[in-house]
């Protein structure tokens, strides 16, 4: 199969004002990935699919994945005159990471054979613009794993043909797969208890055994 | 291939629409703006308490007399939240867990998660292990496998009989995983980067023992099955599915290669040591509910070719990698996505690491919720009593399509 | 009856019995079970009434797939929040008299899956329970053992008086308020009625 770079450039040639960027991934399992605009996901995903050397007509698994606003602490050196000497210190800088919502989606090709490509798409952020192209239209694969997503998630994919719940009722009004998500406590009693679940369960234990 | 599908709810219509032969569909009753059908149409919600859906798995169906109009299927009454906690929980502690996603298969399940993290933290495990492997998953996929037969059968109307000749011997396959792991259905029996223990004494006599004796239950359920006159005319023709469709909704396993695609992963990846054995991979040529039995059946066959060789070759020496660590496992900040051929279909694991000891993201590739993308478009135009067959078909456990 | 006098008599071919015994007895022996599996716990119950196990000898095999036609609901698995009204309302289809048996870690405290956002963390939350067996998954045995459990306890039910079985008191509730589905959890999160938070103290 060819290289990441050289599908990266195709897409960029084929594909006018399609955004792609190849994702490093450090770890010995060496996939890296796409990540490709939102705006040209559909098209780009349309392409990879019927482009006769790739091929990739078969879409294992679609993720999503929840990137919450953090902060990053970057050390930097910076020059200045300490006590009458021009010094290299180390000055600690924050950055403010806006958050963000993100697809995964692991292709491969049945008829060649080869596998994965990796895509992903992300959204602008975590509370409104959380719109993706849903590429259902292209692989039906998808259609129940980006209804996951979407209730899991909170990830509206535009084009999907039936994007409702699947695993959480229909009134349930939460996205519980987010970090953030703060579940019901309904730990009031708990017969074995151990390590999280008993800090849980003991704060309904009465004051007296609380202080102890 | 066209680049929108003919998907029942792209339709323009906005109603009850019934499928042709060219893959066109046709609207055969309009529905008003409540959403509710009009005409004598039934509307019938089969689950999650019912006892041929394998579980707590619905099926809301839109009837014509006995017709099928529209078939939705509803899940989630299962719904753990597996990944939840296993993101909470340390690498390690998600073992036991993933036993309990397809709870007929604890021991694939825990290899393709082991494969996962081994590809994320660079680890291999020794041949033994490799070996033991191999011999723990073509027996899951023998109980799988005759399990399930004994459960479409009973959906057919062959109540009992069938299936306990499948759990008799299932007991037997489980009495061996019992000897290794000390539990007979949630085994919790690999780690990454091996096995948890070696194989006790006697243990290979056993399972060649049992590995001899199946070929002659296989020829005896065989017997009183694939002949069987009921049995072919509830299967064939019933429930078929197109090879493209088949693709294009990543349907995968058994379910697949019914249609006739040749893709299995032990054969396309070659993962842990499958390039060193003998087998074949049985292809339907009609994708109907017939010829998933059968590939099925055929499969055993092939997995019992595989355990013979490998219960023989299996070589003396370390079950587990020494750089594996088993406490304060932190892999390298990276992904990895690992994949085998579970009975069920393709069984995959995803794993994003942030460098600490949870996995910042676990996700599980459940072949059964998946291969219930194309229910609606084997069932439309069938009876109700076929839905039920083309179900056990699909071969759904309930614990892996909610997790 | 008197113990001695009954002994005599069955020495002379006469058999005594009692209303109590007779109606015990039969029961005992013919509880049918509701056909309901929820989860992993549920391939154990269907193994424990094929043919290594036989639940037949406690007669017990006749898995009703109805619950106007069963006497015992077997919670075998993981009860999930979207799942516990459904479970509720067969319960209440139940006839009485009708008993349960909560199989399995998950259906008595949500057991490994506990900390899920979507598992009721115990059936006994919404209905009454009458034998737990503990495991994960129980074995076949456990089950055994639940049913004879179950089956004593059938036994020793009297007719009449204020320790007569539930179903004799017409006091007694035989159905129980169906949960609804809330915004973040069930409404209610338990029945008052069947289970309150126990309160003890723990000394550590
Ligand atoms: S107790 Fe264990 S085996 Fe039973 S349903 Fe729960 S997780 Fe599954």
């Amino acid at each position: 199969m060819e290289t990441l770079e050289e599908i990266k450039g195709r897409i960029e040639n084929e594909i006018s004002g399609a955004i792609v960027e190849i994702l490093p991934n450090d770890s010995p399992s060496n996939q890296r990935s796409l990540l490709i605009g939102a705006e040209h996901g559909f098209r780009v995903a349309a392409w990879l699919r019927d482009e006769p050397a790739l091929r990739l007509d078969y879409l294992s698994n679609v993720t999503g994945v929840d990137w919450p606003e953090k902060v990053v602490k970057d050390k930097v050196k910076v020059k200045r005159v300490v006590e009458g000497e021009e010094k290299e210190i180390d000055q600690v800088m924050e950055r403010r990471l806006g958050g963000f919502l993100e697809v995964v989606y692991h292709l491969y090709s049945m008829e060649h054979k080869h596998g994965p490509v990796v895509i992903r798409m992300r959204t602008g952020d975590r509370a409104e613009q959380t719109h993706l192209p849903s590429l259902t239209p292209v692989w039906r694969g998808a259609e129940l794993q980006e209804r996951e997503v979407f209730d899991l998630f909170g990830i509206v994919f535009d084009g999907h043909p039936d994007l409702r719940r699947i695993l959480m009722w229909d009134s349930f009004q939460h996205h519980p797969m987010r970090r953030d998500y703060v579940e019901v406590d309904d730990y009031e009693y708990e017969p074995t208890p151990h390590d999280a679940v008993l800090a849980k369960a003991r704060q309904h234990y009465p004051k007296e055994a609380k202080s102890e | 291939m066209s680049a929108v599908l003919d998907h029942p709810a792209n339709q323009p219509s906005g109603g009850i629409i019934s499928p042709e032969r060219d893959g066109k569909y046709t609207v055969l009753a309009k529905t008003n703006s409540n959403g509710e059908v009009d005409g004598d149409l039934l509307e019938v919600s089969m689950g999650p308490h019912h006892p041929s859906t394998h579980g707590v798995f619905r099926m809301d169906v839109v009837l014509d007399g006995e017709r099928i109009v529209k078939l939705k299927p509803v899940c989630g009454y299962l719904h753990r939240n597996h990944e939840k906690i296993a993101e909470n929980v340390t690498y390690l502690g998600s073992i036991p867990y993933t036993d309990r996603l397809d709870y007929m298969c604890s021991m694939t399940n825990n290899w393709a998660y082991a494969l996962s993290v081994e590809m994320l933290a660079g680890l291999c495990a020794p041949e033994r292990a490799q070996y033991i492997r191999v011999i723990t998953a073509e027996f899951t996929r023998l109980i799988n496998h005759v399990c399930l037969v004994g459960f479409l059968a009973q959906d057919m109307g062959a109540l009992g009989t069938p299936l306990m000749y499948a759990f008799r011997e299932r007991e037997k396959i489980l009495d061996l995983f019992e000897a290794l792991s000390g539990s007979r259905m949630m085994c919790n029996y690999m780690r990454f980067g091996g096995c948890r223990v070696d194989l006790s004494s006697g243990w290979i006599e056993e399972a060649n023992h049992i590995v001899d004796r199946f070929p002659a239950f296989l020829d005896e359920y065989e017997n009183l099955l694939t002949g069987n006159e009921i049995l072919i005319a509830r299967t064939q023709g019933v429930g078929v599915l197109k090879p493209d469709l088949a693709i294009s909704a990543s349907v995968t396993g058994p379910m697949l290669r019914a249609c006739g695609v040749n893709y299995d992963i032990r054969k396309v990846d070659n993962y842990g040591i499958y390039d060193r054995f003998e087998f074949k991979i049985p292809l339907g040529s009609h994708g109907d509910v017939y010829d998933r039995y059968m590939v099925r059946l055929l499969e055993m066959r092939e997995s019992l070719k595989i355990l013979k060789c490998a219960l023989r070759d299996i070589p003396e020496g370390p079950i587990m990698d020494p750089n594996a660590k088993i406490r304060n496992f932190k892999p390298k900040p990276g992904e990895a996505y690992g994949r085998i051929e579970g009975p069920k279909g393709e069984l995959g694991f995803y794993l994003i690491s942030d460098g600490g000891p949870n996995p910042y993201r676990y996700r599980v590739r459940p072949p059964s919720l998946i291969n219930l993308t194309i229910l609606e478009d084997m069932c439309l135009g069938q009876t109700v009593a076929d839905s039920v067959a083309i179900l056990g078909s699909v071969d759904i456990v309930l614990g892996e399509v909610d997790r | 009856m008197d113990q001695g006098l009954r002994s005599e008599l069955s020495k002379q071919g006469i058999f005594t019995s009692t209303l109590e015994e007779l109606y015990n007895w039969g029961r005992r022996n013919s509880v049918w079970p509701l056909q309901f599996g929820l989860a992993c716990c549920a391939i154990e119950m269907i193994a424990t009434s094929m043919a290594r196990f036989d639940l037949a000898r406690f007669g017990a095999e006749v898995f009703r797939p109805s619950p106007r036609q069963a006497d015992l609901m077997i919670v075998a698995g993981t009860v999930t929040k979207k799942m516990a009204p459904q479970v509720v309302r067969l319960y209440n289809q139940m006839p009485e008299p009708k008993y349960v048996i909560a199989m399995g870690a998950c259906a008595i405290s949500g057991g490994p899956f506990k900390q899920g956002y979507n598992v009721l963390k115990g059936i006994d939350r919404y209905i009454p329970v009458d034998v737990h067996i503990p495991g994960c998954p129980p074995r076949p045995e456990a089950l055994l053992h639940a049913f004879m459990t179950l089956q004593r306890r059938i036994d020793s039910q009297k007719l009449t008086g204020a320790n007569r079985a539930r179903h004799l008191d017409p006091e007694a509730p035989s159905e129980f308020p169906v949960p609804e589905f809330g915004a973040d959890d069930l409404e209610p999160a338990y029945n008052p009625q069947v289970w309150q938070p126990p309160t003890f103290v723990r000394d550590e």
